[in-house]
């Protein structure tokens, strides 16, 4: 009753999709997602959960009839936000559950809905037209497991992950992402604490500042005016040590923060796509040797299932190879971007606070002579 | 004076607890009582013994301390860690005469003058000193420098290099350098608070002993804590100098000359707080708190109410600001080793990286990053060296200004006794009218005729005490505006040169960041 995903295109244009805003309902949080109409006619304007963005994810995990499909890297979704744990959702979603109002988890959702959109084979399927322009919500219809059974298994029993390869191009793709995961998720937990003791910082002077005001004196006694008045301006400059952390901090959390958390997702999901070959690899020998094996009286149907295990490793090796190219290409691009918006906005922060403390030493300079 | 009295027969054990009250000879120093006073037939003017307190000259002998000299005493120059809470930041006095005998000012002529009261020749010859500029503006620098380790194990101290630079006449050359150790420090301290703190001026309080940090040098622990243990003490050794020169009347101490130009001077032994000398000092300290607890003062005069509140209101303020910058720079800290963290952490993303533009991109990203650590580290030592030590200096100081109120009202205190004192004695003296001894009458006359004078000096003191306290006050507030303020605008340089750095730093980066294709 499930309809089988179909050949369709996408209606609206990949580059204009939004996620506006997280708007919080009780419990729940509910995205804004918005997309211009290919046609240039308007915009589609809907509201989403995440178990309506899961829904989408099992819809793109279950085309079984796409060959090759497990070499697909599928792009990452974030992990369900948990609203009333503060430091547990740290914990489980890093960057993307530090700003205000969530705005960096919209972008990184939106990211993966551009990702999907983007992407040849999955953006064929309904389902994403689906989310991207249907005003009801996507039905929480039990999607057919299928496939999506497969790859569960094939999840277990990580130890084929040191399988050796029979390709040297993937078993040098297998092992720089090894290094890169565990670098990329080292740095992003290093910059995490960076982040954090600047907004520590900036809590701590916002003490100082409130200290200071408590030395004014109302008094009649100009030197102890003078005092008073110097706790005053001390309590502006530190306010502007202050304002100058919070800034820092967001500018690294919403700039390099993000791209090292998408680096370091996106380095998982071909983890993923690589581990699910290597298991259709152990597939091949083990189905290759029961062949070779084999006792004559069986040997046709073990030969045939050999040939169709070949057929579908090389499907999903041809897939990979493609797949790799361009998730080079598009992880080399987006960290490019989160490099240059993160200095161009640090740099803009670091001149305004320069100004202000220019300005700071300059009426201290003046004061009182 | 001992004219009057009877000595006690030897081994007449009922007799020694009748003494009156002024004489001390070859008494313990009663530790509760501060109705002594000073030896009229000191030899020494210069020297003021402050009243109750161990520095009497009657108080227990150096010699029956054993500890001072003991050079197994590993505790020579450290005690435990002073806090800013602690008792021991109350000033230690000297015992027994300053060495320096010669008279306050070599330019002022001081002839003892006999039957004045010692306060009253003190009193003229500071004021002397104050009004007596010699034309000479404050022109002076010290700097202390060169910390080198003298000795081994837990002998072992650090020497410091005292340099000073003037151009005013009362130093006999322009350039001096001395080569000094910390508790020569507290000695010159120890001094100038028994001289003069208990006549109402601020005299700075020296910096605190460490028993951790000295004992980390002595062992020969060259790490970085105990390279900031050293820095530390230095900057402070150089402040405490430098505030003390400031101050006009401690400036022409012949004291602090000495310690500025002698090169030798005698070893201050009784700064150490573990010696028998230190351990007294501790008992006294704590009578006397017990002491302040009792006495109730009428407040005459509306200035002396208002300022001491100011002063416990500021106590308080200083020390949750310097709780606050202390947390500040704990936090800068941090800062710099999480930085640290992830430029190594990015310097390995950039090596594992197969695309080369990027790979570039990130390995300049953990040199940035790694810069800027630096910057955090250069800021957290501005944070700590300007702010928290200069609050900490404050916190020190208001102690010393609240030492010097309380001093006022034990002087108050001290003439109200000797009033209440005279009046019993005139009581006394008129039944003694009547009775027929006329050699008691005498000497209740002649007592009374000496109470009259001390009644007399001791509304001279108080008077003079409040009228120091004034000045010293109005000093104390217009220094504090300048010190803070040449302080702030040292710490907005600094925060203005990083920032630009930073923003070169920046600069730098961004084009090879566009430069990944």
């Amino acid at each position: 009753m499930m309809e089988e995903a179909r050949e369709g295109s996408l209606s609206v244009s990949v580059q204009t999709i939004r996620v506006t805003e997280a708007v919080r309902d009780g419990d729940a949080l509910t995205f804004v997602v918005i997309s211009q109409k290919l046609s240039g006619s308007g915009e589609y304007h809907v509201a989403r959960t995440h178990e309506d963005f899961e829904w989408l994810q099992q819809c793109l995990f279950s085309q079984e009839v796409v060959p090759g499909i497990l070499g697909v890297i599928f792009p990452p979704l974030p992990a369900k936000p948990q609203l009333n744990a503060p430091t547990k959702v740290l914990k489980q979603l890093g960057f993307l559950a530090m700003g205000e109002d969530w705005r960096t988890y919209c972008r990184a959702l939106e990211t993966y809905l551009q990702q999907v959109a983007a992407h040849t084979m999955l953006s064929k399927n309904k389902c994403l037209e689906n989310f991207l322009t249907s005003s009801e919500p996507p039905g929480r219809q039990r999607v057919r497991k299928g496939i999506f059974n497969r790859l569960s298994q094939a999840m277990d029993g990580m130890r084929r992950e040191g399988h050796k390869d029979v390709d040297d191009f993937f078993q040098t793709e297998r092992d720089n992402n090894l290094t890169l995961t565990g670098c990329s998720k080292s740095a992003t937990e290093r910059f995490i604490d960076v982040v954090l003791t600047e907004q520590k910082l900036a809590v701590a002077c916002g003490h100082f500042s409130t200290s200071l005001h408590l030395c004014v004196e109302q008094e009649e006694d100009s030197t102890v005016l003078a005092f008073s008045k110097i706790c005053v301006k001390l309590s502006e400059v530190i306010d502007s040590i202050k304002r100058n952390f919070e800034s820092v901090a967001e500018n690294n959390l919403s700039t390099m923060g993000l791209g090292l958390d998408l680096e370091s997702r996106y380095q998982e999901a071909e983890k993923e796509m690589l581990y699910r070959r290597t298991c259709k690899l152990v597939e091949l020998e083990t189905a290759s040797r029961n062949a070779e094996r084999a006792k004559p009286v069986k040997k046709a149907a073990m030969d045939e299932l050999k040939v169709a295990a070949e057929k579908e490793f090389d499907h999903v090796s041809g897939v990979a190879k493609q797949e790799i190219a361009r998730f080079h290409s598009a992880r080399v691009e987006l960290l490019r971007q989160a490099l240059i918006l993160w200095c161009e906005k640090q740099l803009e922060t670091a001149r305004d606070t320069s100004t202000r403390y220019s300005q700071h030493l300059q009426a201290f300079k003046e004061l009182g002579e | 004076m001992a004219a009057e009295m009877e000595p006690p027969p030897l081994g007449d054990a009922g007799q020694t607890d009748f003494r009156e009250i002024e004489d001390g000879e070859g008494l313990f120093v009663s530790t509760v009582t501060t109705l002594e006073s000073p030896e009229p037939s000191s030899p020494d003017p210069a020297s003021m013994p402050a009243e109750g307190i161990s520095t009497n000259s009657n108080g227990p002998k150096q010699e029956d301390i054993s500890l001072d000299d003991d050079p197994e005493d590993l505790f020579a120059e450290a005690t435990e860690e002073v806090s800013l809470d602690s008792p021991e930041r109350e000033p230690i006095l000297s015992d027994g005469p300053s060495p320096a005998i010669t008279p306050i000012t070599p330019t002022a002529m001081l002839t003892p003058r006999m039957g004045l009261g010692t306060a009253e020749m003190f009193e003229r010859s500071l004021d002397e000193i104050e009004e007596d500029d010699s034309g000479d503006i404050f022109d002076m620098h010290i700097a202390v420098s060169d910390p080198e380790k003298v000795g081994d194990g837990m002998n072992a101290y650090m020497g410091y290099k005292v340099t000073t630079k003037t151009s005013m006449t009362i130093f006999s050359k322009n350039e001096t350098t001395v080569r000094r150790r910390f508790s020569d420090f507290l000695g010159l301290h120890s001094k100038l608070a028994s001289k003069y703190l208990h006549i109402g001026y601020i005299v700075p309080p020296a910096p605190e002993k460490s028993i951790v940090g000295m004992t980390k040098v002595k062992v020969g622990k060259e790490d970085l804590s105990s390279a900031e243990f050293v820095e530390k003490r230095r900057s402070a050794l150089e402040r405490y100098l430098m505030r003390t020169v400031k101050h006009p009347i401690l400036l022409k101490d012949p004291d602090v000359m000495m310690f500025l130009e002698s090169s030798e001077l005698p070893r201050a032994v009784s700064t150490q707080a573990l010696s028998g000398a230190g351990i007294l000092r501790m008992v006294n300290k704590a009578a006397d708190a017990v002491n302040k607890m009792t006495i109730k003062m009428n407040e005459s005069d509306a200035w002396f109410e208002e300022k001491h509140q100011q002063f416990e209101n500021l106590d308080l303020q200083l020390r949750k600001l310097h709780a606050s910058v202390e947390s500040l720079v704990c936090h800068r800290k941090e800062l710099s080793v999480n930085t640290a963290s992830f430029a190594k952490s990015a310097a390995m993303l950039g090596n594992s990286e197969d695309h080369t533009a990027l790979s570039r991109a990130l390995s300049q990203l953990a040199e940035v990053e790694e810069k800027i650590d630096q910057l955090h580290q250069d800021q957290a030592y501005a944070d700590f060296y300007l702010f928290s030590e200069l609050l900490g200096d404050y916190v020190r100081l208001i102690t010393a200004v609240k030492g010097v109120f309380d001093h006022r009202m034990k002087t108050w205190s001290k003439w109200q006794d000797t009033q209440l004192l005279l009046q019993k004695k005139r009581e006394a003296e008129a039944k003694l009218q009547f009775a027929n001894k006329p050699d008691k009458l005498q000497q209740a006359k002649d007592e009374i005729k000496e109470l009259e004078g001390k009644v007399q000096q001791g509304e001279k003191d108080f008077e003079l005490i409040s009228k120091t306290i004034r000045k010293e006050v109005s000093r104390f507030e217009k220094d504090r505006v300048k010190d803070f303020k040449v302080v702030i605008i040292q710490y907005l340089e600094s925060l203005v040169q990083t920032q630009q750095q930073l923003i070169k730093y920046w600069e730098a980066f961004l084009p090879e960041a566009k430069a990944i294709a």
